[in-house]
């Protein structure tokens, strides 16, 4: 099976518009979560969010659509990427695109065909000059993750040489307003795997990964990706986190390593009191509970279709500069099943690391990253 | 050698109408909503959890019911051995603008968790025990060369023996699930699996 290496990336987050100034931030332990008064919701909420002066839609493009167009731009131009090769794809990652130009219609007014996902896809990879067919995941909270092992996959089969995956969601009524409903929503910033942690901070962003099958000077590259289901409950994670240890077991053995190489795992680790226990036990049972580990979640808060993008991102980048970042908003251990949560930015080679998502639906993803 | 995979069945609903392997099986006039619950009645089994669903997830798991019904699929395969690789063009949208309704008056925690297309897939999975590769894709038409290209790839990596995939959406009154058994081996009216059938049998009216 042909290699698939990691050559560009983006992150554009109320942190900062590209890769470099959103590890400036992390590394200097700045969070993107605020008290926001918005009209999202009728109180005020801990989230991350873009200022409402940058989120105006323009005429023909959204700002969902920007944000998107804007990563995938500082991205490719980071390798003078050609669009224009038949080779090259697209993919899209979200979970609700532009939900937000529903809200508050009658049904009679609803633009079906501008939310439509295949629209923005369209209109997003026509921007960027692509001449083949963009490709949509929208497979709630692991959508990003399941995108790059897409991706991936398209590399080693052959369908492509290089792809451009790019992520986003923003934070909308629709959005905020479920959650709530859901009593899923911390009442102040986040604490994953904290032994207070009590829901989820919500957060806006777009993310872009660029995988090839030409090897890059710096030689990041993706070992091996699986997804799994719970088959328990739509909207609860599994009770005893065996679907995701089946998923990690299958991307270390794709990539051809053992739990007692992992170095590094970024956890999906969104601080409601159930996925961070499931995440546990899944780790426990995989024999990874020892490995340092740490959520992003309390520097971005959820970002749900960029998530999974831009926490990979950020796991490569901490490879490439071999540091662990803590985990923003964590004190004290609150796991039945212990794990390393990192408190404090820490200094070391990482060789092979470990991202997972788990999202609703019962769904789960592990994707082996390889620094050689 | 790796043994070709096939498609052991296919399963097409269409407004009013269910075709198994090309056979129409059942039809009853109404509404998507009648339509669907109408088939629930008639497949005659007690799943109670049917009626919390919303129509994309209906639509998607009676297509799975009709596909895997006497089949002992379950028995053939372990838990993590079947993947589920759905797509379709609306998305969610069906469900997100009768949410849309509940925002301000009380969100529905209820109608929320179905906004999101990958759900019917985690309601086939509970029901069906599938463990295995999953992913929902959103495509303007179905793609066969996609889906086969997909699937595929997932059975020669070994990540998975079996396979249903295809396309269920549904906006409104207009829905359309047209689901494929794909199997190594197969039963005796087996057809290979390529993107040649996949989109032959998706063009014929009869599926």
């Amino acid at each position: 099976m042909r290699n698939v290496y990691v050559t560009a990336d983006n992150i554009f987050s109320p942190l900062g518009k590209n890769t470099f100034t959103n590890m400036d931030s992390l590394k200097k332990g700045i969070t993107g979560i605020q008290l926001h008064k918005t009209n999202i919701s009728p109180e005020p909420f801990y989230a991350s969010l873009f200022s409402p002066e940058e989120k105006r839609d323009e005429e023909l493009i959204t700002y969902f659509e920007r944000i998107i167009i804007n990563s995938a731009l500082d991205a490719m131009q980071q390798i003078d990427f050609d669009p224009g090769n038949k080779k090259n794809g697209f993919i899209l990652s979200t979970t609700k695109g532009n939900i937000s130009l529903i809200e508050n219609l009658s049904d009679e007014n609803i633009p079906e065909n501008r939310v439509s996902l295949n629209t923005s896809a369209g209109i997003i990879a026509n921007y960027l000059g692509f001449v083949s067919e963009p490709l949509v995941i929208s497979h709630a909270c692991i959508s990003g993750l399941l995108a790059i092992i897409t991706g991936m996959r398209l590399i080693q089969s052959g369908v492509h040489e290089n792809i451009v995956i790019s992520g986003a969601d923003l934070i909308s009524t629709f959005i905020f307003s479920g959650f709530r409903s859901f009593q899923a929503i911390s009442p102040g910033p986040c604490k994953p795997f904290d032994a207070a942690r009590d829901g989820i901070s919500l957060g806006e962003a777009a993310a872009t990964i660029i995988l090839s099958a030409n090897k890059t000077p710096d030689a990041i590259l993706l070992g091996g990706g699986s997804v799994s289901n719970d088959a328990n409950h739509i909207s609860g994670p599994s009770r005893t986190g065996e679907e995701l240890f089946l998923a990690i077991g299958r991307a270390l053995n794709q990539a051809g390593t053992h739990a007692d190489e992992i170095d590094f795992i970024s956890a999906h680790g969104t601080a409601t009191r159930f996925n961070d226990e499931m995440e546990a036990k899944a780790f426990h049972l995989a024999s990874l509970s020892e490995v340092p580990t740490n959520s992003l979640k309390g520097y971005y808060g959820h970002t749900l279709g960029a998530a999974g993008i831009l926490e990979s991102i950020v796991t490569i980048n901490s490879m490439r500069d071999n540091i662990i970042l803590p985990s923003f908003g964590f004190k004290t251990p609150g796991t039945e099943m212990p794990v390393n949560i990192v408190k404090e930015l820490k200094q070391e080679k990482l060789n092979k690391c470990l991202k997972t998502a788990s999202g609703f639906g019962g769904c789960n993803a592990a994707l082996v990253i390889l620094n050689y | 050698m790796q043994p070709v995979p096939n498609i052991s069945a296919y399963c097409l609903i269409s407004p009013n109408k269910i075709f198994l392997d090309g056979q129409i099986i059942f039809e009853h006039p109404g509404s998507a909503g009648i339509f669907l619950d109408k088939t629930y009645d008639h497949l005659d089994f007690p799943y109670p959890k049917f009626y919390k669903m919303d129509n994309l997830c209906k639509l998607g798991f009676l297509a799975v019911e009709i596909l895997l019904k006497g089949r002992s699929h379950e028995k053939k395969y372990s838990d993590s051995e079947t993947g589920l690789v759905l797509s379709n063009s609306h998305a969610s949208l069906d469900v997100d603008l009768k949410y849309s309704k509940t925002i301000h008056s009380g969100a529905s925690p209820a109608l929320f968790v179905y906004t999101l297309p990958n759900i019917v897939i985690g309601e086939i999975s509970i029901r069906h025990h599938f463990k295995g590769e999953n992913a929902f894709f959103v495509f303007k038409h179905f793609d066969g060369n996609f889906m086969a290209e997909y699937v595929s790839g997932l059975i020669e990596n070994k990540l998975i023996k079996s396979c249903i995939c295809g396309w269920v959406d549904i906006l409104k009154e207009d829905y359309r699930a047209i689901l494929f058994l794909v199997e190594t081996g197969g039963g005796e009216n087996k057809l290979p699996f390529n993107a040649d059938n996949l989109n032959k049998l998706n063009e014929s009216e009869h599926g």
